[in-house]
């Protein structure tokens, strides 16, 4: 980490905004950095009234074979969280205890069972329409779901356990990519009246390994992916959010279409919501009662 | 012609899923105008670097490697595999 970024993280402890968890990349918010998210996630539903939509929290557990269909087992094998348990009969007890009192081994007694957490907030949409016939002009949902990315890092800009709330588009192809576009203007410009410098760049997801660079480089030669990139924990500017077009991918695996019977594709665009709120203290000071109050305003940070 | 191509065409044939036979494409007909997708052409790069036993550089881990049989076969000369 850079002294600059080092600084920075330092300072957030300090100011009390972020404690860190028993793990690496598991933090603790105090409830003044809570107050900025929840400002945040009220400002952007704000701007998505315009369109009727599904609304809701997702619980972040998703089945095993839903995490599969995502696609996410292929493409980030180094970034899941599959749980596991303790399934044996009573007989295997003692050896369990004997492990767990000296140290010794007691996950590799433990099997997965069936429970993955999630790593996206819009993965847990598509398990709900598999088989599902959406309207011809789509569906569209606004989603916020806690998410985990096996990815340890000092950086709070890498947090292990983070929340995005995403505006997702499940139909037909132009209305997936039209979704998108709007977002990521949409995105950008709601970003900036909070103040923020972002730059919408084209990106490819870290997909795992050497065959991972042929995947990264397609999606990025398709443009399917675009960031908005500041500056969150350090100078490097990092992005904050990003608008997927995924094509018929979730439509495919799950099942989905539109009338009749045509594979319905989907674009996402997702605000990372700790992510904005890092970049908002980097960038107007750890105090929320010294920032713009314009930017306080638009955030509910009153008082 | 050169000898890798046949074999490149089977690799293509056995792995690209393509709707079209990968026997009779031309050689510079544009394979993912012809249905390879993003994770096939995956599947076609290992089993290219498995058969010719070479390993694809970074600087050739594109879309474009992979956009022909043409394109396939240059790639590979370009690793010393031209037989």
């Amino acid at each position: 980490m850079t002294t600059d970024a080092e600084e920075f993280r330092l300072a957030l402890f300090d100011a009390g905004l972020l404690v860190p968890g028993s793990v690496s990349g598991a933090y603790h918010r105090s409830f003044v950095f809570e107050a900025v998210v929840r400002g945040i996630e009220s400002f952007v539903s704000a701007a998505g009234r315009d369109a009727e939509r599904r609304q809701f929290y997702c619980a972040p557990l998703l089945s095993q074979s839903a995490l599969a269909k995502s696609g996410y087992v292929i493409s980030f094998p180094n970034l899941i969280g599959v749980l596991s348990s303790f399934s044996r009969p009573e007989k295997d007890l003692p050896e369990l205890i004997e492990r767990v009192e000296s140290g010794g081994d007691w996950p590799e007694m433990m099997s997965p069972n069936g429970l993955a957490l999630g790593g996206a907030a819009c993965h847990h949409i598509y398990p709900t329409l598999a088989g599902v016939e959406v309207p011809a002009d789509g569906l569209l949902y606004e989603v916020q779901a806690t998410c985990h990315r096996h990815e340890p890092s000092d950086d709070p800009a890498r947090m292990q356990s983070f929340s995005m709330r995403e505006f997702v588009f499940v139909g037909p192809e132009a209305g997936a990519l039209a979704h998108r576009d709007l977002w990521l203007q949409r995105g950008a410009q709601l970003l900036e009246q909070l103040g923020l410098a972002v730059e919408t760049v084209p990106a490819n997801d870290p997909f795992f390994g050497r065959v991972g660079k042929l995947m990264g480089a397609s999606q990025r030669e398709k443009e399917a992916k675009f960031e908005l990139v500041t500056e969150i924990t350090s100078s490097n500017p990092g992005a904050i959010s990003s608008g997927n077009y995924h094509g018929e991918h979730f439509g495919e695996e799950f099942s989905i279409t539109v009338p009749e019977g045509v594979t319905a594709h989907s674009s996402c665009f997702g605000f990372g919501l700790e992510r904005i709120t890092l970049a908002l203290f980097r960038r107007h000071g750890l105090d929320t009662a010294n920032w713009p109050s314009d930017v306080r305003s638009r955030l509910n940070l009153v008082n | 012609m050169s000898g890798t191509v046949p074999t490149i065409r089977e690799i293509l044939q056995a792995n690209g899923r393509l709707p079209v036979s990968a026997l009779t494409l031309g050689e510079d007909d544009d394979l993912y105008q012809h249905g390879l997708t993003s994770h096939a052409s995956v599947n076609v790069m290992l089993a290219l670097e498995d058969a010719f036993g070479v390993e694809f550089p970074d600087v050739l881990l594109r879309r474009d490697t992979f956009k022909s049989v043409a394109a396939i076969q240059n790639a590979l000369a370009s690793l010393g595999v031209d037989q």
